[in-house]
């Protein structure tokens, strides 16, 4: 399997704080792969470079054999990756529909095509009934939902999901996390996912990166990492393995 | 020209410029801790510019004299506006809070104008035509006192913030919202004490301006925008960014009435503002937020 | 595509709008002049206010300057006409762009540099005020002394020309607000009018949605501009005088933005409302106070200032929202 994304060295400093430091990893197609570690580890500052919301001080990003590293989120997304928010950030005054549109739009110039395939992604995320309501009515596992038809709709090659399942209880994780290997195995889309529920971790991913202050300390198959001793003394406990 | 003119314009531009920072330094404190955006702050001024026109006027009193009765007056002016009207708007979308400033300046600027018409008027004290002789320099001793005023009252609203309990509550506020509401600050007392504590600094400017320039209802807006320059130029949130922004828009000011026309001084202020928002947002003194 | 136009609103609403339409259109024939005049400010307004709504309402740039496009058209089409003899439809060929360029302007000048809300509005404020005081020193539009039109005895309107009685007038801008209108809800309707509204709503989520957020807010600004300066065009013919210290003051920047705010931005109806609601009502003052032989010059701004401050406080969205729930139609706020 080829690498969709390949991560090469990538520091970044913010004054005198390393928060990620020199960072290597490849995403497999069609792989669904995590990245996990404690707070503070640079997981979000990984995706946030990843993303292009700022740049990265040292190292390479390459997405489809081009490089992506500098590039604006805008010019990101249209290369097909697409992201959700650690905050949810829908568009609060539109509705459902047309959050979904919004992203659907990227890469179709008509309304009416745009609202099919929202309409498409809607029902594939649960949402198609809700669809004429404000965005900023939605409960919070909906709302999260919705992030992800938003930026599905972009019709990404690579989905960045950024601790989607926090705040959610048992079943609505299990139901996104049905959704999303569907999608993988469906569709074939790429996921990168911050998480630090563990449960959803090793019911979705292929691969594994363990962060500790900037570094990486772990990589590899989720049964392997999660026994690796670093991780278990770093992170994860020893309740975990059980 | 000879040198001893450029001296003469560029000493009046410091010390009307210490004036319009004292003027800023009032936004600047509202923005700080309030963060409101004071959009009717020169008509403020203006009202304080009338109340000093109108006691000249009848009774002869000096608006210097006046200084402190008028900046009170416009504190609790600042004070009641606060607690009445802004309050709510603290946590609404910044266009509102703006455009609810606009709606009271335009209702104080055409009150002015329907209580005392366009026409400008002044104040012509006893040491109306004096001025100072210090070697070369011939310094007009209007500008010299409302100078030096400018830097007493700065002062003191320095002294105020650094040294005593309110102030220090106030600062406390401004850096850290939910803190100061953990450890049981008023916060919305503070916020009116702030706002009128811009107001009486604005006052205080008003009173100082009132001895250079004349007033007229126009004029509000007018320094609304130059303090907006002034502020943005040192550094919004910055009190010695105020001061310094004001004396380098009054040095430039006057620096451009002399060497072109002076009708086209506001041009200046503009192109600074301009260049400032594109090149240095965070202004001279002020810290860039990421 | 006109019934596309229509799609989503409520067949009362569709009667009501006809409605309001053919009263609009039989207006002259039974109003008197003084009526006639106010009927021209209200569509005035109303035309300018949808313009101004598009940088604001849809896009969500706060301009406080708008006054320099209605400026910058109102020179432009007037200098052309009073040195060169060109018609104002000629004008505006040149007018438009002129406008155009200096939104583009300041659009570059503030998207480029990140230059947002508050500050964005104070820079607009600026470059208005900057051409106040730069036409008043402009000598071929005769500066601060004015410039002023030839005007002559009409015997009958010269559309061409745009000499003639204010009926024509009338006509020209009803029709110019009708097919703003049209053109606003075309937009919103459009792929142009979601990605606005995304940025509107969230600049960064836009971002990563894949909206060019700069290149989007210039369109606003562009097509904003370029809209307003028609009516400039109208202004100067209309009024055929121009000052520098009226055309380009932020009262008028301000008296533009009143009817959206009150009315309601980002709806499509609010700035028409607006306008009727704020313009109808200052002139019923003015007309009472007269009658009364008070002469106040700044009652009608106090006046305005009054219905802004209400609007802010009770009915932040405007009053065009409220009325929609009243008489039970849902203009979704788009």
């Amino acid at each position: 399997m080829s690498a969709l994304l390949s991560v090469s060295g990538v520091s970044k400093r913010f004054r005198g704080l390393v928060a990620v430091d020199r960072v290597s990893f490849e995403v497999p197609e069609r792989g669904i792969f995590a990245v996990i570690g404690p707070n503070g580890a640079g997981k979000t500052t990984l995706f946030n470079m990843i993303a292009g919301v700022f740049p990265a001080d040292t190292g390479t990003i390459t997405f489809g054999g081009q490089r992506i590293d500098g590039l604006p989120p805008d010019r990101i997304c249209r290369r097909g990756i697409g992201r959700t928010f650690q905050i949810v950030r829908p568009f609060p005054a539109l509705s459902v529909e047309d959050n979904v549109i919004v992203g659907a739009l990227l890469h179709r110039h008509h309304v009416d095509a745009a609202r099919g395939r929202a309409h498409e992604v809607l029902r594939r995320l649960d949402l198609y009934d809700r669809r004429d309501q404000r965005a900023s009515s939605l409960t919070l596992p909906d709302r999260k939902r919705l992030e992800v038809a938003r930026a599905l709709a972009t019709d990404p090659k690579l989905l960045l999901l950024d601790e989607v399942m926090a705040g959610l209880r048992p079943t609505e994780m299990d139901r996104i996390v049905a959704i999303l290997r569907e999608l993988n195995r469906e569709t074939g889309l790429t996921i990168l996912l911050i998480e630090h529920v563990m449960r959803a971790v090793m019911a979705l991913a292929t691969h594994i990166l363990v962060l500790h202050h900037g570094a990486a300390i772990a990589e590899g198959p989720p049964e392997q990492v999660v026994r690796n001793a670093a991780v278990i003394e770093s992170y994860l406990g020893v309740e975990v393995v059980e | 020209m000879p040198a001893e003119l450029y001296l003469n314009v560029a000493v009046g531009g410091v010390l009307t410029g210490l004036v319009y920072g004292l003027m800023a330094l009032g936004l600047s404190v509202i923005f700080g801790v309030v963060r409101v955006v004071n959009f009717a702050h020169g008509e403020m001024m203006t009202i304080a510019m009338y109340i000093a026109v109108t006691l000249f006027t009848a009774f002869h009193l000096d608006p210097l004299v006046m200084l402190v009765p008028i900046a009170a007056v416009m504190f609790a002016f600042g004070y009641v506006l606060q607690t009445r009207l802004i309050n709510p708007f603290i946590t609404r979308p910044e266009y509102t809070q703006f455009l609810l400033l606009v709606a009271v300046a335009i209702i104080i600027v055409n009150l002015l104008l329907i209580a005392f018409g366009p026409d400008a008027q002044n104040v012509q004290t006893s040491y109306g035509y004096d001025s100072f002789q210090i070697g070369p320099l011939i310094v007009d001793a209007t500008k010299a006192y409302a100078g030096i005023a400018a830097i007493v009252v700065a002062a003191a609203l320095f002294g105020f913030f650094q040294y005593t309990r309110p102030g220090t509550a106030i600062r406390a506020c401004a850096d850290n919202y939910t803190g100061a509401l953990v450890v049981g600050l008023d916060v919305r007392h503070l916020y009116a004490l702030t706002f009128g504590l811009g107001a009486a600094c604005v006052g205080a400017a008003g009173c100082m301006l009132l001895l250079i320039f004349d007033v007229t209802p126009a004029v509000g807006p007018a320094y609304t925008l130059l303090a907006f320059v002034i502020v943005i130029t040192g550094g919004l949130g910055s009190m010695p960014g105020a001061l310094i922004g004001g004396v380098l828009i009054g040095l430039t000011e006057a620096m451009a009435g002399l060497l072109f026309t002076p009708s086209a001084k506001s041009m200046f202020a503009f192109g600074i503002l301009v260049l400032v928002l594109l090149f240095r947002p965070q202004g001279i003194m002020g810290k860039k937020t990421s | 595509m006109i019934v596309r136009l229509f799609e989503g609103v409520p067949r009362r609403g569709l009667a009501m709008l006809g409605a309001l339409l053919a009263a609009l259109i039989a207006a002259p024939l039974v109003a008197g002049d003084y009526l006639l005049t106010v009927l021209i400010l209200i569509l005035y307004f109303a035309y300018i206010g949808q313009a101004w709504n598009i940088m604001m309402g849809f896009a969500g740039q706060l301009s406080l300057g708008h006054a320099l496009y209605v400026g910058l058209g109102a020179y432009t089409a007037a200098s052309l006409y009073i040195h060169f003899g060109i018609g104002p439809w000629l004008g505006l060929l040149v007018a438009v762009p002129v406008a155009a360029l200096a939104g583009a302007f300041i659009g570059f000048l503030a998207f480029r540099f990140r230059v947002a809300g508050v500050y964005f509005a104070i820079l607009t404020i600026a470059v208005a005020e900057f051409a106040r005081v730069g036409f008043d020193h402009l000598a071929w539009t005769s500066g601060s002394s004015g410039l002023f039109l030839p005007v002559a005895q009409y015997t009958h309107n010269d559309l061409w020309q745009l000499r003639g009685k204010p009926v024509m007038f009338y006509y020209v801008l009803l029709a110019a607000a009708v097919l703003a209108f049209i053109f606003c809800r075309a937009l919103l309707q459009s792929r142009i009018g979601y990605f606005w509204r995304a940025i509107r709503e969230d600049e960064e989520a836009a971002r990563s949605a894949g909206i060019d957020v700069f290149h989007y807010k210039m369109i606003a600004v562009v097509i904003s501009a370029a809209m307003t300066s028609f009516a400039g065009v109208i202004y100067a013919f209309y009024y055929n005088n121009l000052f520098p210290e009226q055309v380009f003051h932020i009262s008028r920047s301000i008296e533009i933005i009143l009817g959206p705010i009150v009315g309601g931005i980002g709806t499509l109806f609010g700035p028409i409302l607006g306008a009727v609601v704020l313009t109808g009502l200052a002139e019923t003052l003015t007309a009472a106070l007269a009658a009364a032989g008070i002469d106040l010059p700044g009652a009608k701004q106090v006046f305005y200032g009054i219905c802004l401050l209400l609007v802010i406080t009770t009915l932040p969205d405007g009053v065009w929202p409220w009325v929609c729930k009243r008489i039970g139609l849902a203009e979704r706020k788009k």
